[in-house]
């Protein structure tokens, strides 16, 4: 800034510090700095608000759902009589009301933990394949076909999961009892395989297209000079993904996986169609019964009578929203602790 | 350790597109060869198909056959892997393995190559640091991120890291030229000494480099754009700047084109 120029609020330079170049004798007069960075172009203003706008409007509704779902919980968690996390009935519409999430909440991450055992696998496989081994011609409808699935409409993937995969696994889970049967946790007892398994499987398919297209982005970013540098010390193509391209695409695979967790995590209709629920934490995954959170309001809405059976199901809506929430917190700290090491650093 | 390369009738293609043409030239074991010429010459393809690197690039294709002593790369059988690591490779930009150490990035070669002890392990990494004049700077941060240091040195950890599984050739593709003055001449140094146990070859952009570290020096030229680049002359250093044979090599080096 020149010493000519009209200061306005900001103090003047201490001498002998000159931030410009511009008070050379006989430079054209300019506009003073404060100034012109506000010069009104007008698009630059409607962008702003418009920007500002949508960033606040976020905050207000995250701040109105979670401001909702805490007052409506509190009135029925005020009204419980059962303990809400350890009682295994729902019987909200009683009088005192009764009910708790310990069955939904085991359902819950049982069925999301045995869907990201299933679908992370195949869907890194997936992408690695289709980013790195398959010929080009190739890999362009596979990548269609998988996403695809995405465009399956829950209700869709339920009556498929509900007709065709249940009566389908009977013979796989009597192959599985006979085998692994002695752990408890893979028995089965005959009976429809209406189970937290098969609902596993069905969020497995379900969660695989979002897992495997945003890994495959990932992947397809790796610095071609990283790739090389594996190359030319005489990795083979494996050697060169594991050395380049997995550790590169570690945290943004992480990230892909919470994505798919999120949606496991809040499937509803599919989870409604196939699961056959009861309020008891069955010991075997393979045996029907249980309940997830999202399946249980879907199921109950209808027959939840008056504000205390409706804000009961808020309340376990609003574990489900913390739940996600803690989920999300954690991935972001697996990946915030090896941000020293991450790809994005070269 | 270093081995004789001699190419013979080497053309290689992008797809339909031919790169460079019918190039013949004998490198000399423990020299330092330098190749030199315009933009889009084909000499950093050239170095690329010493080492079978050409063919990792989407239609890249190779005719003709380079000996390294009495062996061809190109030979049926021959697996590009091992290729790779009898022929070490230095790039343009350093790429140290971004999630390792430093001490992993130089051990990374040694790992793909077999099983080591803790301590030969040890023992080779701080050789190759030594090697490659960088052990004093890193000895007290072996662990730490290789992406965490400047880029010059990130440069010579790649060097240590292509030197410590013992290549019989180092090719390295305009080294110097993300690099400020002073991490170059570190790296000019380092050239000079490394060419008694190896047979370098080093594509650079700057003449006065090819003059400083080469024994001799190829020129390479191309007709015009779309045309392929072929090998103009290649003779001792001192010649190519003094006395070249070749009327285009000495329009190029006074910088009358290029």
């Amino acid at each position: 800034m020149s010493e000519t120029t009209p200061q306005h609020e900001n103090p003047p330079p201490p001498d002998g510090i000159r931030t410009t170049g511009a008070d050379a004798p006989g430079d054209l007069p300019r506009a003073p700095l404060a100034e012109a960075r506000g010069t009104g172009r007008i698009g630059d203003k409607i962008f702003l608000g418009l920007s500002r706008g949508a960033g606040v409007t976020l905050l207000v509704i995250m701040a109105a759902i979670a401001g909702f779902l805490a007052i409506r919980a509190s009135h029925a968690l005020s009204a419980n009589e059962g303990n809400f996390l350890t009682t295994f009935t729902w019987d909200a519409n009683a009088n005192p009301p009764v009910f708790g999430i310990a069955v939904l909440l085991f359902g819950t991450v049982v069925s999301s933990i045995i869907a990201m055992a299933l679908a992370v696998p195949i869907a890194i496989a997936i992408a690695l394949f289709i980013t790195h081994y398959a010929p080009r011609r190739l890999s362009g409808p596979i990548a269609y076909v998988i996403d695809l699935l995405a465009a399956i409409p829950s209700i869709v993937y339920g009556l498929w999961g509900g007709l065709f995969l249940v009566p389908h696994l009977e013979g796989l889970y009597k192959w599985l009892d006979d085998y692994l049967g002695w752990t408890k946790i893979f028995a089965y007892h005959d009976g429809a395989a209406r189970s937290l398994f098969t609902v596993g499987i069905l969020l497995a398919i379900m969660i695989l297209p979002i897992i495997t297209s945003v890994s495959r982005e990932v992947f397809r970013q790796v610095p071609r000079m990283h790739e090389e540098a594996a190359l030319a010390l005489g990795a083979t193509r494996w050697e060169v993904i594991r050395m380049s391209v997995l550790p590169f695409g570690r945290s943004g695979v992480i990230s892909a996986s919470m994505l798919g967790l999120g949606r496991a995590l809040g499937e509803t209709m599919a989870v409604a169609t196939v699961l056959s629920p009861s309020w008891d934490i069955v010991p075997s995954v393979l045996d029907a019964g249980g309940g997830t959170f999202a399946q249980n309001i879907a199921s109950s809405f209808k027959e939840a009578s008056g504000d205390m059976g409706k804000d009961a199901l808020i309340a376990s809506g609003l574990v489900l929203f913390v739940i996600t929430l803690v989920v999300n917190g954690a991935a972001r700290l697996v990946i915030a602790r090896r941000k020293e090491y991450s790809g994005a650093n070269a | 350790m270093a081995k004789r390369i001699d190419v013979s009738g080497l053309t290689a293609y992008y797809g339909n597109h031919m790169a460079i043409e019918d190039i013949s030239m004998t490198v000399e074991p423990r020299s330092v060869t330098a190749f030199i010429g315009p933009s889009g010459c084909g000499k950093s393809t050239f170095l690329r198909t010493l080492n079978r690197m050409h063919e990792v690039t989407p239609g890249g294709r190779v005719e003709g056959k380079v000996m390294l002593d009495d062996e061809n790369l190109y030979g049926s059988g021959v697996d590009p892997v091992a290729v790779r690591r009898t022929v070490g490779m230095v790039f343009q930009r350093p790429n140290p393995f971004p999630t390792m150490s430093i001490f992993d990035n130089v051990a990374a070669g040694l790992r793909l190559n077999g099983s080591y002890k803790k301590s030969e392990l040890a023992d080779i990494v701080e050789k190759s640091l030594r090697g490659a004049n960088l052990w004093n700077e890193v000895k007290d941060r072996l662990n730490k991120p290789g992406a965490g240091l400047s880029g010059g040195q990130q440069q010579r950890l790649c060097i240590a890291r292509a030197i410590a599984v013992e290549p019989q050739v180092l090719l390295m593709d305009e080294p110097c030229s993300a690099l400020d003055p002073i991490s170059t001449l570190a790296i000019e140094d380092l050239i000079g000494e490394l060419k008694e146990r190896f047979t370098i070859v080093i594509v650079t952009h700057n003449m006065q480099q090819a003059a400083r570290v080469s024994d001799r020096t190829a020129f390479f030229n191309l007709a015009g754009v779309g045309q392929p680049g072929k090998l103009i002359e290649i003779d001792e250093t001192e010649r190519i700047f003094s006395n070249p044979s070749v009327q285009a090599t000495e329009d190029y080096i006074s910088g009358r084109f290029g």
